[in-house]
């Protein structure tokens, strides 16, 4: 277990070691730190902490190496190479047969506790930032005193908020009511699980005797527990707008075909699957040529998914699908066949094993809004890359010749092929723009899920379910149905579990149906139902 | 459509009794190929497999008895296939449901017999010992009685496409969307039972059956007892389901896959004619699952995958939809492909299957039937 | 009272009536002479008024035209009567009684109003025979459907309706083989085995020759009086030919009733057949 001190803390001892002649550790404290008794060496630890003498840090920081011996009655550090006198911080060999002082898992956390509390009044803002960010948890009533020196003495006005709560749970035991109603009204501003659980005994007679701190307990409870909610909420929604956005890309190539050529794609899935695919691919490619470029394979992989699914769509479309116009049921059987043997190619040309698609360093992390709601980037990105996907189906379908063709077709085939839109034509191109889009989905999903040749199965029967609910060939009521469902699903979820939300939004499905057949939006007259 | 040679000449009209409908229901050639079937079934393989020595080419092995009895339940689930789909018009991808739940009922049963001879020696399934549950839950009572979870793999497919079909056919759901709503709701039944807690263990299904009735599942003559009863009920099927066809049941049927909205405006509400066909459809999966089980010896959710159900479909198209003996050829000739492949190609089944399901809707509209009878025309016109 | 009794006059309703113009089944109530009556029936299509206000009243075993330009009303009057959509707001009475607006399409069958479609919808995979036996007046219950076996008089009335059809010679041959005019014809035929009282006729002449026309026409006066028809229609001889009154359908309202002649010389029918 002895591990030598990191050589770049060398400059902060001896920093340390330079201020050793002004003031130290009480010598008798020091050598409490040996004793037998664990209860004493915690005391020692806590009264050293609140005195803050400089070299306390040094001190504790080596106790927590176990770079501290002991030898009779004096102590000594010991970094590997040098000994020093524990008490004045001077050089001096360690004596032959000193023993390291013992310190066990309780004790070690006492020792990162005082140590964070000793760099509250680190002259970096950073380090005190972080110490303070550390004592946010697990404070006891012995850092009350420190705490409190250190909020006098703070001028910068985050750390100082953060130094307020850890106050108030240091002082939540106070004996005097007066300070513990203080701290209960402090922490009530901190909506964690972690504060609730702390605030929860206080509102016991039995813990707590003045009926003030008392109520004001139960007050604080009520307000972080409506946070609280509120960030679950929240957290439901945002995975439900995530999980949405990746319908949506899956279910706005699928409501271009099925709108254009009222076929259901049933290798649609199998598109994404090949998008997730390239992404993998360029990213191989990546770490091969370009290592030092590989965070950047992602927004090269867009494109190559893109024309590969289209590619493959396209192909699809000429072979098989072309040749099965007007037999829906009939090109669903085909299709499906055309889905299991891409499933099988790509386990013969990657294996069956799912393979590994890394977050690039900038997708990872994320940003906390709540304590208890992190958005991480992943998924910010993606909502924001399917916004920006639908815009641009938006303009495609809305501002050139071929959407007004597609829109077109999809509205009447017969009077649009009269009036000169070639028709076969734009059946191809929009089986090729679905397709490229379901292969954008599939870059999508490989940076949130895994990556293999079955991924897109699951996906056709939910991406359908949206151009059920939205209506045929309705840009909006594909949005609408992909963001509602994905949130409907998500907190149904939370609420009652994967498989019963599943279930349930089935349900929900087919009531919906029973009332708006056409779906929300649905196109009206003589045509729709035709 | 046109009236064939039945094999009793029947009055054109007035009052005919039901029973002489039914037999005419087949004409002569069909009713002899449907009893050299069952003297085959009956008679010469229980002979073959249990008086011929096994070193005999003659000796039908109980590896070939599990598998024909086996394709048998296959062919009697894709005759209900073609019921809905071939004549109905309506394209089911989650027959595979009430096939599993047909196995599963009966299945409750099988796993009941075991009695204390699982490897915790309980009187529970081995499977709820596992999960620590202390008594059967409420839908496992009366299970352990062979009637009653006979009735079950009857009534639960029943009862659950009557509600569903109700709904889906009341709100004049059809096409594709009927065809996507099945496949999620076989999806979401698989989900449901993977779930430990919903009580049909599991992942792992049932599996370990000991005996039926008392005697052990695994002799031969249960064996054979079990052959001949599927094909007993095959043969009563075909010849079930080519009555219904043949009546004006069955013409009502194939006007509304034609022209549903005509049918509706002569007087004829189509809600109750789908639901009928759909609910029988449902319970001849139940009565095959039920067959299955014993001779497969496992049930498990992966009965109802959606590829699963898919499948049925390509037997369906494989031999030829609209007719009855099509399902029957579609069922053996895939699925003996099928373990044919699995053996020698493992890799190449899926390529074959997916190649299988293009080609045939893309040019054997009509399956091997309609082939067939092409090349007869055709040899007829040239003779 | 059913179509057979034109050629076959021995032969009598199901339930022993005899033909006597008009009432026979069920509830139909046409005690005071009107056997169809819409009141102010308005359907909107995404804020598009296909029907605005229309009203309209068919007497008993009248023969009325409804002609219009495209995008009148016609198909969507039709629809609205047959139960296919539901009107947003007005009445439908079949007779004094019969809220059509609360029935289903089967139940507005059974109550005796049969529709022709613009498109001769028929059932191409039947024979010309089977298609009229599927729409011979019956109960049309799944039960009853299993268990059906046609009688001797069920036989012969399906006899005399394909002779009327002039299709007793196609009887065994798939109706998809028929020509567009047989088909007309082969729908027409399904419509008088369902014994309506009120007949709905979409454009029943287009496709067919002149000929058939005419005959078209001589047979719908013969059904009306024990019958009543709506005939919508195109093709101005042909309803000059029907006699009975015209009314005109333009945005979804009535523009113009009367006979023929009169509805000709209106001076907004002109605009708006001719244009401003």
């Amino acid at each position: 277990m002895k591990k030598p001190l990191l050589p770049a803390l060398l400059p902060f001892l001896l920093w340390l070691t330079s201020l050793s002649a002004l003031a130290a550790p009480d010598p008798a404290l020091v050598r409490q730190l040996a004793a037998d008794d664990n209860a004493d060496k915690i005391a020692a630890i806590q009264q050293l902490t609140a005195a803050a003498e400089p070299g306390t840090a040094r001190l504790l920081q080596a106790m927590a190496d176990d770079s501290l011996f002991v030898a009779g009655d004096r102590l000594f550090i010991f970094d590997g190479e040098h000994g020093f006198d524990a008490v004045s911080g001077s050089a001096a060999d360690l004596p032959e047969g000193a023993d390291s002082v013992t310190v066990n898992n309780r004790l070690r956390g006492e020792l990162s506790n005082a140590l964070a509390a000793l760099k509250l009044f680190d002259a970096d803002r950073n380090a005190r930032l972080n110490a303070t960010r550390e004592l946010q948890s697990n404070v006891g009533p012995e850092l009350a005193d420190v705490l409190g020196k250190a909020r006098a003495q703070e001028q910068d006005a985050e750390i100082k908020l953060l130094l307020d709560l850890a106050y108030a749970q240091a002082t939540l035991q106070d004996s005097d009511p007066a300070v513990r109603l203080a701290a209960v009204q402090t922490l009530a501003d901190a909506p964690t699980p972690a504060i609730r659980s702390l605030l929860l005994p206080l509102t016991e007679a039995s813990a707590e005797s003045d009926d003030k701190v008392r109520a004001a307990a139960v007050d604080a409870i009520k307000h972080i527990e409506r946070s609280l909610a509120w960030g679950d909420t929240l957290a439901g929604i945002f995975s439900g707008l995530s999980l949405g956005s990746i319908l949506l890309l899956a279910a706005l190539g699928l409501a271009i075909t099925y709108g254009v050529m009222g076929i259901i794609n049933m290798a649609h899935g199998e598109l994404l699957m090949i998008g997730a695919y390239s992404a993998y691919a360029v990213q191989s490619l990546f770490r091969a040529w370009a290592p030092d470029y590989v965070d950047w394979y992602l927004p090269a992989a867009i494109p190559v998914a893109f024309f590969a699914a289209a590619l493959v769509g396209v192909v699809m479309e000429r072979t098989v699908i072309r040749w099965l116009y007007g037999r829906t049921l009939e090109t669903l059987l085909a299709t499906w066949g055309l889905s299991l043997i891409l499933i099988q190619a790509a386990r013969v040309l990657f294996g069956a094993q799912n393979v590994e698609v890394a977050n690039p360093s900038w997708m990872s992390g994320g940003v906390e809004l709540l304590p208890n709601l992190i958005l991480p980037w992943n998924r910010v990105i993606i909502i924001g890359f399917a916004l920006f996907v639908l815009f641009l189906v938006w303009v495609l379908m809305n501002k050139t010749r071929l959407g007004m063709f597609v829109r077109a077709v999809t509205q009447n085939r017969a009077m649009a092929g009269c009036v000169g839109v070639p028709t076969a034509r734009i059946d191809t191109m929009a089986f090729a723009l679905g397709a490229g889009i379901a292969g954008l989905g599939g870059v999508a999903l490989s940076q949130i899920s895994n990556v293999g040749p079955d991924m897109g199965q699951g996906y056709i029967v939910d991406s359908f379910m949206v151009v059920v609910v939205g209506g045929v060939g309705q840009l909006a009521g594909a949005v609408w149905a992909a963001l509602g469902l994905g949130i409907f699903s998500k907190l149904l979820e939370g609420w009652a579990g994967a498989v019963i939300a599943k279930i349930m939004i089935l349900v929900a499905i087919i009531v919906f149906i029973q009332k708006r057949p056409q779906g929300i939006f649905a196109l009206k007259g003589r045509f729709a139902d035709q | 459509m046109s009236a064939t040679s039945s094999a009793f000449p029947l009055p054109a009209s007035g009052r005919v009794p039901l029973t002489l409908r039914v037999f005419a229901a087949l004409d002569r050639k069909a009713w002899i190929a449907l009893a050299v079937f069952l003297a085959l079934a009956l008679v010469v393989v229980p002979v073959l497999h249990l008086t011929v020595p096994e070193s005999s080419t003659f000796h039908v092995s109980a590896y070939a008895i599990t598998l024909i009895g086996k394709i048998m339940c296959y062919a009697l689930v894709a005759v209900a296939m073609d019921l809905i789909w071939g004549y109905g018009g309506i394209l089911s991808l989650g027959h595979g449901l009430f096939f599993a739940l047909g196995g599963y009922a009966f299945g409750m049963y099988l796993m009941r017999q075991i009695g204390r001879d699982g490897s915790y020696g309980a009187d529970l399934p081995d499977f709820m010992v596992f999960l620590d549950w202390k008594e059967l839950p409420w839908f496992w009572l009366g299970s352990d009685h062979f009637g009653w979870a006979a009735l079950l793999a009857l009534a639960v497919p029943a009862v659950v496409a009557f509600v569903f079909g109700y709904f889906a056919f009341r709100s004049r759901i059809k096409g594709v969307y009927f065809s996507i709503i099945t496949q999620a709701l076989t999806y979401a039944a698989m989900l449901l039972f993977f779930r430990n807690e919903t009580g049909f263990g599991g992942n792992n299904g049932f599996t370990d059956f000991k005996r039926i009735l008392g005697h052990g599942i695994t002799s031969p003559e249960m064996r054979l007892v079990l052959f001949g009863l599927t094909a007993l009920t095959l043969a009563a099927t075909l010849v079930f389901a080519a009555w219904l066809v043949k009546s004006k049941f069955g013409r009502v049927l194939t006007a509304i896959r034609d022209a549903e909205s005509r049918v509706m405006f002569i007087g004829y509400n189509p809600l109750w004619y789908k639901l009928t066909i759909w609910v029988i459809s449902a319970v001849l999966c139940g009565i095959a699952g039920a067959l299955y089980v014993p001779q497969v010896g496992i049930i498990n959710p992966s009965e109802m995958s959606p590829a699963n159900s898919i499948e049925i479909a390509i037997w369906v198209a494989v031999g030829g939809r609209g007719t009855l003996i099509g399902p029957v050829i579609g069922a053996f000739v895939v699925n003996l492909a099928k373990s044919w492949f699995t053996v020698s190609f493992p890799e190449y089944w899926l390529f074959f299957l997916g190649l299988l399901f293009i080609v045939v809707t893309l040019m054997l509209p009509q399956g091997l039937v309609g082939l067939w009878k092409k090349i007869i025309a055709r040899k007829g016109a040239a003779a | 009272m059913n179509a057979a009794t034109l050629t076959a006059p021995h032969n009598e309703g199901p339930d022993g009536s005899a033909a006597l113009g008009h009432v026979v089944t069920g509830e139909l109530d046409l005690s005071h002479g009107v056997a169809l009556y819409l009141e102010d029936i308005t359907v909107s299509f995404d804020g598009f008024k296909a029907l605005n206000n229309l009203n309209l009243a068919i007497d008993a075993g009248e023969l009325r035209c409804i002609i219009g330009p495209n995008g009148a009303g016609k198909t969507t009057m039709m629809d609205v009567i047959t139960g296919k959509t539901r009107p947003d707001s007005g009445k439908a009475f079949f007779g004094q009684t019969i809220d059509l607006t609360r029935l289903t399409e089967p139940e507005i069958a059974h109550v005796g109003i049969g529709r022709k479609f613009q498109k001769p919808t028929i059932f191409e995979q039947h024979t010309a025979f089977e298609n009229l036996e599927l729409a011979m007046k019956t109960d049309k219950r799944v039960w009853k459907s299993l268990m059906a076996w046609l009688s001797g008089d069920d036989r012969d009335r399906i006899a005399d309706t394909l002779k009327l059809i002039r299709l007793d010679g196609e009887a065994d041959r798939p109706a998809g083989l028929l020509s567009h005019g047989q088909k007309q014809w082969l729908e027409i035929g399904m419509l008088l085995m369902q014994e309506p009282k009120l007949l709905l006729l979409d454009e029943p002449v287009a496709g067919m020759t002149d000929d058939e026309t005419m005959r078209t026409a001589e047979l719908f006066v013969s059904l009306a009086g024990k019958h009543s028809l709506v005939v919508v229609e195109h093709d101005m001889a042909f309803v000059e030919k029907l006699g009975g009154k015209v009314t005109v359908l333009h945005e979804g309202s009535v523009l113009a009733e009367g006979d023929l002649a009169t509805v000709q010389n209106d001076q907004r029918v002109i605009e708006v057949y001719l244009g401003r």
